[in-house]
């Protein structure tokens, strides 16, 4: 027979601090895993929202980044005439051959300045990458020195307000309109015109070309046309693919800062639990007794014990989720080292972040009940009792 | 002194709980010891590179190549004693996780300017500058990749194309910890000869007659090039770099909240422990009243056992992170090199440790010195 819950409750109650501290100790743990995870998670999204399945990127052959890419305006003409690729409501192909280059510009605030993707896209670009959306003011004009900010960079720079005139490769330009794209990583980007960004920047080329491909089952083989084609020497990946890559190498360091500290962390919370179980067993060796006479097997005792454990981790669990709650959606920000470029992105708590961070509470619970729940099992009825 | 028998039959009553404690309260250290040895490596990375010296950057951004045409209008300018350049080469050996700086260098007075930094033979000098396609790699790139003098290493390029053989013909050591030894280093004309419209300085290093000149160097070449197609941006090597360690984001802010975080939760492990010890002893603290144990004394025998507990936690868990890292030359695959726990942060854990002790001790402390011995001695557990 089962010992009723409501006695291991009653149980952790009569002892409040001592409960409490465990429970607050275990909640910590687990809010600085769920904080962790939510910054590689947020991360981690913004580079996988920015990227369409349906799109192609073209890169030269070897570039690992736009960066370090280039392709000439003849070659960017001879792939948007692939059939394969998309047309728009102008009848024109959906091809953004586009200028790629991070500037300096200044901080909004505490001086210094920081590196920005400055993207040169075509006027093709808004159905290419169809979740830019302008959040306020409008579009740059074609042929002026305009350009549109992502918003969630805009807070970070100077001069960044629709209407002023933000400074930069020697020129000023208007900023005409702010533009969100669904947290992506667009949204701590600066596009302009590419023709007008062009000679101004890297030279008479572009960086890369995205295409919008009429079905995204067309990938491999618009990869294989552009790959073969002797004229051009690119390397064509997925956009969505592609901008995921990005965030490898840091989602690595923090889901290895992730694990190192929180597993530490754990342990300690373990043995805090460990020694609270071990007094919670010690001083209710009668009751022990008593249970064990009144019928109840060594097995029920075990599994008593064990659930309070359990209970009071899995309280510190949920406690701690609710104080990593808050995190979700504050905005930080690092530097994307593929492009050396600043990118503002938010903390990201998903269900199942939270959810593993419950299961993770209730590991440590059973971690920290099991020893002294054995020994409550193992008591010898005849000397408990005395 | 004599009462360390009592104090110590007290910690050793509950083995269990007090191997427990110090153990969480030296994972707690060690912890803490490891994260804030990440800012303290971070900030002494800012701090390589010498006041002396300066770096003369495109102002567009530091992607953009400045002509060579300015090495000699930039040795011209006032205070000036010497100038070199570099330009990043971002070239991958086998796999792009195999990630190391490579930088493709006026060689000669790239070596002269970096003398007194670098550590390198006299006679892997001479070779590397009289072969064409040699290069030097720092130790412990060398020891990483299990290379050997001598050998040929091919590296894809990614901004310029192709494959690039260099032979092996210098191993230099850092003087400093924290300057980098996972950086690979070989001559420009290398790339000139199959690229030659391509290759360009991507920064200058001035080197200063005297350091005090800094900004008035800077404010000269600045604005000689104000006007052309390629403006400059001029400031010291040390400025330099530690708008690289700027770039990570607030680190110092995110290590220093998990620390607090960490130091928070081992506090109520301890002090729940210690709170466990008191209550079961409550008889017997009215019996040691009883035979004349005054409050104050009581008061610091608990005391005493919290802090054998913390302190003895302190000494394992941040001798343990200062034993571990700079030995094994951990530098978190070369991001963090010079990895090591500092005297200042030794200092601010054992601080730790004995407000630890203060805060878990006190409140078991105070009670046993405010119990009436018949109080004490009428409670039953």
């Amino acid at each position: 027979m089962k010992i009723p819950l409501i006695y291991n409750v009653r149980s952790l109650l009569r002892r409040p601090v001592s409960s409490a501290t465990t429970a607050v100790g275990v909640a910590l743990v687990v809010a600085v895993f769920i904080a962790m995870l939510a910054l590689a998670n947020g991360f981690r999204m913004a580079l996988v929202r920015t990227g369409s399945p349906d799109n192609v990127l073209v890169l030269r052959k070897g570039a690992d980044s736009e960066l370090s890419s280039g392709i000439s305006r003849a070659n960017a003409a001879i792939m948007a005439a692939l059939p394969q690729i998309a047309t728009g409501s102008d009848g024109r192909p959906l091809a953004s051959p586009e200028v790629f280059v991070p500037m300096s510009l200044d901080a909004a605030t505490g001086g210094g300045d920081r590196l920005i993707v400055t993207r040169g896209v075509s006027a093709q670009a808004f159905e290419v990458r169809h979740n830019v959306r302008i959040v306020e003011g409008r579009r740059f004009a074609s042929g002026r020195d305009e350009v549109i900010i992502g918003s969630a960079i805009a807070p970070r720079l100077a001069h960044s307000a629709v209407g002023d005139t933000i400074h930069f490769a020697g020129r000023g330009w208007l900023v005409a309109g702010h533009f969100s794209s669904g947290g992506s990583a667009f949204e701590s980007e600066i596009w302009g015109e590419n023709e007008q960004l062009m000679p101004i920047l890297r030279g008479e080329f572009f960086q890369v070309v995205a295409l919008r491909l009429r079905s995204a089952a067309l990938f491999d083989e618009v990869k294989r046309i552009l790959e073969d084609d002797r004229r051009l020497q690119v390397d064509a990946r997925r956009e969505s693919e592609f901008y995921a890559a990005q965030s490898t190498i840091l989602r690595v360091i923090l889901n290895f800062l992730a694990v190192f500290i929180t597993g530490i962390m754990a342990i300690g919370a373990v043995f805090g639990a460990v020694n609270t179980m071990y007094a919670a067993v010690a001083s209710r060796t009668g009751e022990i007794a008593v249970l064990l006479t009144l019928g109840f097997k060594p097995r029920s005792i075990l599994g008593s014990f064990l659930m309070e454990a359990t209970f009071l981790a899995l309280v510190g669990g949920v406690l701690g989720c609710l104080v990593a709650l808050p995190i979700n959606g504050i905005v930080t920000s690092t530097t994307n080292w593929s492009s050396f470029s600043t990118i503002a992105f938010s903390f990201l708590v998903t269900p199942r972040i939270l959810l593993e961070g419950v299961i993770f509470s209730v590991v440590m619970g059973v971690l920290g009940g099991y020893f002294p729940a054995r020994r409550a099992a193992r008591m010898p009825v005849v000397q408990a009792i005395r | 002194m004599r009462f360390f028998p009592l104090i110590w039959a007290n910690l050793t009553r509950h083995k269990r709980r007090t191997v427990l404690t110090t153990a969480s309260v030296a994972l707690a250290l060690f912890l803490f010891a490891s994260l804030r040895s990440v800012v303290t490596t971070l900030k002494a990375g800012a701090d390589v590179g010498s006041e002396s010296r300066m770096i003369v950057q495109s102002a567009k951004a530091i992607v953009f190549f400045l002509p060579m045409s300015y090495k000699e209008r930039l040795a011209a300018v006032p205070g000036v004693a010497a100038v070199t350049w570099a330009d990043w080469f971002g070239g991958v050996y086998q796999d792009p996780k195999n990630f190391f700086a490579s930088f493709a260098a006026d060689a000669e007075s790239y070596l002269e300017m970096y003398r007194s930094d670098l550590e390198l033979p006299a006679d892997q000098r001479a070779t590397f500058l009289r072969e064409r396609t040699a290069c030097i790699v720092g130790q412990h790139l060398l020891d990483k990749f299990g290379w050997r003098l001598g050998q040929d290493i091919t590296l894809q390029g990614t901004i310029f194309q192709g494959d690039w053989t260099f032979t092996i013909r210098g191993v230099y050591r850092a003087v400093d910890p924290a300057f980098s030894e996972d950086a690979l280093v070989f001559h420009y004309s290398l790339i000139y000869e199959r690229y030659p419209q391509w290759v360009n300085p991507g920064w200058y290093v001035l080197q200063l007659r005297d350091p005090s000149q800094a900004p008035q160097v800077a404010a000269a070449v600045d604005s000689m090039f104000k006007n052309s197609a390629d403006p400059t941006k001029t400031g010291t090597e040390r400025a330099f770099n530690a708008n690289f360690v700027t770039m990570w984001g607030n680190v110092s802010f995110l290590m220093n909240s998990i620390g607090m975080a960490v130091v928070f939760a081992i506090l109520l492990v301890a002090a729940n422990s210690m709170m466990l010890s008191a209550r079961e002893r409550t008889n017997e603290v009215g019996i040691l009243k009883t035979v004349g144990f005054t409050d104050r004394l009581l008061f610091a025998l608990v005391m005493a056992e919290a802090s054998v507990i913390a302190l003895g936690g302190a000494v394992l868990g941040l001798g343990a992170a200062k034993a571990l890292y700079r030995p094994t030359g951990f530098s978190a695959m070369g991001f963090l090199p010079g990895f090591d726990v500092t005297a200042g942060t030794l200092v601010l854990g054992f601080g730790i440790a004995v407000l630890l002790a203060l805060a878990s001790g006190l409140v078991p402390a105070l009670q046993a010195a405010r119990l009436s011995a018949v109080q004490a001695l009428r409670h039953v557990e």
